[in-house]
């Protein structure tokens, strides 16, 4: 077969055609995030085991939410977490706290609840904190307070991390990054969603305990 | 669209582009200043005792409104001025007729609706109009943000000194490590008397501790004492208004002077606005403030600028809560201090809004270090902005607080400050700072040009410097036994002042002299042309005079 120069140009042009087409419905259209598949188990009890790491994640995560604010599925965000808390050798538990969307109170109260006393507070927009049941519930031991920031491999971390208190180590924390640029840019959509993410709190409701399909 | 048009796509590479803006929402208070769940103005008082409140009644009021009715709203006066036409009073604010005791006396009997439907007659031009006649103290000034990403000591000291001198009246700090914050606000507190006595310094940490490095003079104001227009958010905060007044007398009876921190947005941004508008709520928060006696208020919306930033007159409603609180005779230290905007044609229009009438403080504060060592996560202008906002001053005639300065000067004082801070180490049986720190904080542009300290041995030995007691007493000592003579007896004065307690008046700080300057003594007065502040004389002689002009006498 006799290719000629203007052959190959055509085709070149073809397929980059192409490819700008894929590239500018890729920008128009963000990718779905897929739905998480909880089960609720009953009401959040206190554990017992001393190698459990508790997770609490906030009332509309993966409800009305399933992406974080830089677009992160909240599935991977979990996945991550637990496989986190499980490469230190340590079991976690997931519960969904409705009384309040505070990350500080969602982080404390998995503390509370959990066996070793440590817990991750996740709110959907990817704020997280990882605390500690004796102390204050402002207070934390790591906190991930601009959620622009946390990235898939610092919710890796996160879990590792709270494993490592549990066990009774002193972790370095994980770097926190700083963003000046980050509040212009997501600090009115942060409110947006946390109003959306207010709107499933019920102040009486307790704790749920939960497990989700991967 | 099967093509783009070019302008379009250049349009949107601009920085502007890379900002956040959100439609309103107003069932969650996602809205700047007019809400259609904003209440109604109105008042009933029996017996001397407000039993409705915008209309809501005695028996349904939050912890919020109670504090309000009780000892915000002065009854002596409330029918007078709830019974003023609404758009009459907005006239007031801006008539120079009226003098601004006169508007004082009745705001005072005004509500959180009333105040709001007062503000939204005005527009921004009435607004900082009303700034300019309304802020307690006559001459304006400037408040600086002195941090680094090291928290290291030398360039701490450095920095503030060289801010000092710059002409800013008050400096602040905070940590990137907590346990480091005596060390810093001992750094700043020395450094900032060696740039220029009479300058105050605080340490924007957790309370307990702001708290207990005031006391201990190694600090002379607080300002990080949040308060919040919603009951939610106040519980959240795990705080209720009288915990923060409780709070303030202790500042109040250390001679500490302090102001709280407020500001449009945080409400919403905490998910508790209940439908308000986010001026109404502050307006309530400018109250709890006035209500708890305590003497200004940092508002302007902080560090949640993003969230009035993002909606529809979010920046003219920025201004109009500064105004809310110069209008019930608080100090107002204007806020202009956390990042904002990626555009910098939006960033300097946002600040003109208070640079332009002049307020107690324009920025609360400017980051005289570059952004990147901006530990409040960034400033809307930092050192790299300086002359720029020289030739703002000088091109409109008016006081930002600074003044030109010559670069020999600036590195004697730097220099200065870092040896004094050396000296006090060393009597402190701190780790030392060392002869090449000194010299690298003396010509260091930030942080990126300080070697690295021993954290762990300065931590360990800031904790036995807390345990042993030590007080700026010692800071004076060592300063007077290494020869620093003038700036041990500049500490000394300062804290003499926290017991003559002079500058616990409103709006008060000090000159060079260590005379307090406030709203007893420098009164704003302005009631139209050839009243109020004026930039001339002197002080005009010396802003003009920017090194980068050209002097007609050298051609």
């Amino acid at each position: 077969m006799n290719i000629t120069e203007d052959m190959v140009k055509e085709i070149i042009l073809e397929v980059l055609q192409e490819m700008q087409k894929e590239g500018r419905a890729a920008a128009v259209q963000k990718p779905e995030a897929p739905a998480l598949r909880f089960r609720e188990v009953g009401e959040a009890k206190p554990g017992t085991n001393r190698n459990e790491v508790v997770v609490g994640i906030s009332p509309a995560f993966g409800i009305s939410m399933n992406k974080t604010i830089i677009d992160i599925p909240l599935q991977s965000v979990l996945k991550e977490v637990l496989a986190g808390i499980e490469e230190e050798g340590l079991k976690s538990r997931l519960i969904r706290v409705i009384r309040t969307a505070d990350v500080g109170f969602i982080a404390h109260e998995a503390a509370k609840l959990s066996g070793s006393g440590i817990g991750i507070g996740i709110q959907s927009r990817g704020t997280s904190v990882i605390h500690q049941k004796d102390l204050a519930p402002l207070q934390n031991l790591e906190l991930f307070s601009q959620a622009p920031l946390v990235e898939l491999e610092t919710f890796r971390a996160m879990g590792r991390n709270a494993a490592k208190y549990a066990k009774g180590e002193q972790p370095s924390p994980v770097p926190v990054r700083n963003d000046p640029m980050a509040r212009p840019r997501y600090q009115g959509l942060a409110a947006l969603i946390h109003n959306k993410e207010t709107q499933f709190v019920k102040p009486d409701m307790p704790s749920v305990e939960l497990t989700v399909a991967m | 669209m099967a093509r783009r048009q070019k302008r379009f796509e250049v349009l949107e590479q601009r920085p502007i582009h890379k900002d956040g803006f959100i439609k309103e929402w107003v069932e969650v208070g996602l809205v700047a200043m007019d809400s259609p769940n904003d209440p109604a103005a109105g008042i009933k008082i029996q017996g001397g005792k407000v039993v409705e409140l915008d209309g809501k009644r005695r028996e349904d009021f939050d912890m919020i409104d109670y504090w309000i009715a009780d000892h915000y709203i002065d009854t002596a006066v409330a029918e007078e001025a709830m019974g003023l036409d609404s758009l009459k009073f907005a006239r007031m604010l801006v008539d120079i007729d009226v003098p601004r005791c006169e508007i004082i006396r009745l705001s005072v009997g005004m509500t959180p609706a009333k105040i709001l439907e007062v503000l939204k007659k005005l527009n921004v031009v009435e607004l900082m109009m009303a700034m300019q006649k309304l802020r307690p103290r006559r001459t304006p000034s400037n408040q600086a943000h002195v941090t680094n990403l090291k928290d290291t000591p030398a360039l701490l000291a450095a920095d503030a000194a060289e801010a000092a001198y710059r002409g800013f009246s008050e400096v602040e700090t905070t940590v990137g490590v907590v346990r480091y914050a005596p060390m810093n606000a001992l750094s700043i507190t020395l450094g900032s008397q060696v740039g220029r006595p009479g300058v105050i310094a605080q340490c924007a940490v957790e309370e307990a501790l702001e708290l207990a490095m005031g006391m201990r003079g190694l600090t002379h104001y607080a300002e990080t004492v949040s308060v919040y227009g919603t009951e939610q958010v106040f519980i959240d905060g795990d705080d209720t208004p009288w915990s923060k007044a409780f709070l303030a007398s202790a500042y109040a009876s250390r001679g500490l002077k302090m102001r709280y921190t407020s500001g449009t947005g945080s409400e919403v941004q905490m998910g508790y606005a209940e439908g308000k508008s986010m001026l109404y709520l502050e307006i309530r928060c400018v109250m709890v403030t006035k209500a708890a006696g305590v003497q200004g208020l940092q508002n302007g919306s902080i560090s949640c600028i993003g969230v009035p930033g993002a909606v529809p007159a979010g920046i003219r409603a920025v201004l109009a809560e500064n105004v809310a609180t110069v209008l019930t005779d608080l100090e107002v230290a204007s806020g202009n201090d956390q990042t904002f905007t990626h555009s910098s044609i939006r960033n300097t229009a946002r600040m003109l809004m208070q640079f332009l009438p002049g307020t107690d403080l324009i920025f609360s504060g400017y980051s005289s270090v570059p952004n990147y060592d901006n530990m409040f996560a960034g400033s809307t202008h930092d050192c790299d902005d300086y002359d720029d906002y020289l030739v703002l001053q000088r091109d409109l005639q008016i006081d930002g607080g600074l003044r030109p300065v010559t670069e020999e000067k600036v590195i004697e004082v730097r220099n200065r400050a870092a040896r004094a801070l050396q000296a006090v180490f060393e009597e402190l049986s701190l780790p030392p700072v060392t002869d090449e720190e000194v010299e690298a904080a003396t010509y260091a542009h930030g942080s990126k040009d300080m070697p690295d300290r021993n954290v762990p041995e300065d931590l360990r030995a800031i904790d036995e410097m807390m345990k042993r007691g030590t007080t700026a007493l010692d800071i004076v000592r060592a300063l007077a036994k290494h020869g620093f003579r003038q700036e041990a007896e500049t500490m000394l004065n300062m804290l003499k002042q926290k017991i003559s307690g002079d500058y616990l008046h409103t709006s008060a700080i000090f000159d060079e002299n260590m005379h307090v300057i406030s709203a007893v003594n420098d009164a704003n007065d302005y009631q139209g042309p050839g009243t109020g502040y004026r930039l001339e004389g002197a002080r005009w002689d010396i802003l003009k005079d920017i090194p980068m002009a050209i002097d007609p006498e050298d051609i």
